[in-house]
């Protein structure tokens, strides 16, 4: 399973980088663009949004299923990667690299609710 | 336990993603659905279909019992090979299943079925055979593995990959089938490509599957299988049709033969049913969603609803087929409530797709 190490992860399959300047770069890892298949929608949410943790804040829809993304935890949403929207496929070529939309937090200190890279692969394999 | 077909470990070895389809086992896709449905379109791609079932009906009454089982007119078969896609109907005009049935001899016809109304629709045959006093027998065959191979290219590779078919095969018509050995072909298919349906022993498949995939015949999974049926504006059993609806409400009407004399199931029903609701085709306007089964739709002249949608690979939008009022007409806009939104969708006419290209924008 693909899961970097360098990453921090949700129990909803986001995966999360914090960026030099304390803001949050979230996705979908690569256990859920290949649980959901090819991707064909993607509905990110308006930049300046603000949410709590765990609020859904994005769609990503495969021909199977529609799925809800979350945020990790609260703050505002302070870009989207307009790209993906453009071509959803490609977070199913590489999960890690096509990032959905980036979050400055409330509270820097939250971060450290989220999963390693190790508990992740435990739950992801169990699921 | 979930039922195998005889390909089941050639699926696996392929790591497939396998889901339970109908109570059986069955490949979704092989890494890319979407990848799998251009290869239909644009070449060959071939499917594991042994969960049907082909049920050979033999005897002196095997013609009158389907000229009074079938909905649709089994008389249209005179030439052998032939093909006819029908419906099974029940007394009160409901929808059983969606068949085709191939003529061989005049004690020789043989049927394939849906894969999960295969016992439901023998039990109905036997029990229709005795109540007619039919002299028929009727013999499933479980000891058959059956592949599709579809696209432009798939008979050529075919006989590329199955050499000893190809004399008998090759001036096969469409909507024919012929018998070459214990090899069935037919020239029918689920996907609005060009191709064949090869029905043999089931100790042959892997062989069969194997040879294909060596003569460039990429496997393809039921996701694909969809995705294609939907484009070309056939129907899936269950779906866009079941129990509770005639075939005149699903968009069956040419599959029904009203018109001659001849008694058959259902047909009291039928001309008697008020014709308050038909089938069409929908686009989705916009990138914006995926429409899908069950999702009302708003039309001028009241509700409807998505019996099965998708995206579709070879249009880029989202499209469905859908039971709405009467009256309602290709070129009208409609609504579909999506996740919570009501999305603008344009009424069409299927199919969707022809000869691997976009009938509509």
């Amino acid at each position: 399973m693909n899961v970097p190490t360098e990453l921090k992860y949700t129990e909803s399959h986001e995966w999360i980088r914090r960026e030099v300047d304390g803001t949050l770069t979230v996705g979908i890892t690569d256990h859920a663009q290949e649980a959901l298949g090819d991707l064909v929608f993607i509905e990110l949410p308006a930049v300046g949004r603000k949410a709590k943790a765990g609020e859904a804040v994005a769609v990503v829809e495969s021909v199977k299923a529609a799925s809800d993304v979350y945020a990790p935890v609260g703050g505002e949403i302070v870009a989207v990667n307009a790209a993906v929207a453009e071509a959803p496929e490609t977070v199913n070529a590489d999960a890690y690299a096509n990032w959905l939309y980036k979050l400055k937090p409330d509270n820097a200190g939250d971060l450290s609710k989220l999963l390693d890279a190790a508990a992740y692969t435990k739950l992801a394999g169990e699921s | 336990m979930l039922k195998h077909t005889p390909l089941n470990a050639v699926h696996r070895a392929a790591a497939a993603k396998m889901v339970d389809f109908g109570g059986w086992e069955m490949p979704v896709s092989y890494g890319s659905q979407i990848e799998e449905h251009h290869a239909v379109r644009r070449d060959a791609g071939m499917f594991d279909v042994s969960h049907m079932l082909a049920v050979d009906l033999g005897g002196t009454d095997a013609r009158a019992f389907l000229r009074y089982a079938l909905a649709n007119n089994v008389d249209k078969l005179k030439a052998p090979g032939k093909a006819l896609y029908s419906c099974l109907l029940r007394p009160d005009g409901g929808v059983l299943d969606d068949l085709i049935v191939y003529f061989l001899r005049e004690d020789a016809f043989r049927i394939v079925v849906n894969a999960a109304t295969a016992d439901k629709d023998l039990d109905w045959f036997r029990s229709l055979a005795d109540r007619r006093a039919n002299a028929v027998a009727i013999a499933p065959r479980r000891d058959l593995a059956i592949i599709a191979v579809q696209g432009p290219n798939a008979r050529d590779k075919v006989w590329r990959a199955l050499p000893e078919a190809r004399a008998a095969s090759e001036a096969l018509e469409p909507f024919f089938a012929t018998v070459s050995g214990d090899l069935f072909v037919a020239r029918t298919g689920y996907t609005g490509e060009d191709g064949f349906e090869i029905t043999l022993p089931a100790t042959r498949a892997a062989a069969l599957w194997n040879a294909l995939a060596v003569a460039g015949v990429r496997p393809c999974g039921l996701g694909a299988r969809d995705t294609l049926r939907l484009e070309a504006g056939m129907n899936l059993y269950g779906q866009d049709m079941t129990e509770h609806e005639t075939p005149l409400e699903s968009g069956l009407a040419w599959t029904v033969d009203l018109k001659s004399e001849r008694d058959f199931v259902g047909k009291a029903t039928l001309l008697a049913a008020p014709r308050t609701r038909v089938q069409v085709g929908l686009v989705l306007a916009d990138k914006a969603g995926v429409l899908r089964g069950h999702q009302r739709v708003s039309t001028a002249r009241g509700p409807g609803e998505v019996t099965s949608g998708t995206f579709s690979p070879t249009i880029g939008k989202s499209i469905a087929l859908a039971r709405v009022p009467t009256g309602c007409a290709p070129g009208e806009s409609v609504t579909v409530e999506v996740r919570d939104k009501a999305l603008a969708a344009r009424v069409v006419k299927p199919p969707f797709v022809r000869n691997g290209a976009a009938l509509i924008d």
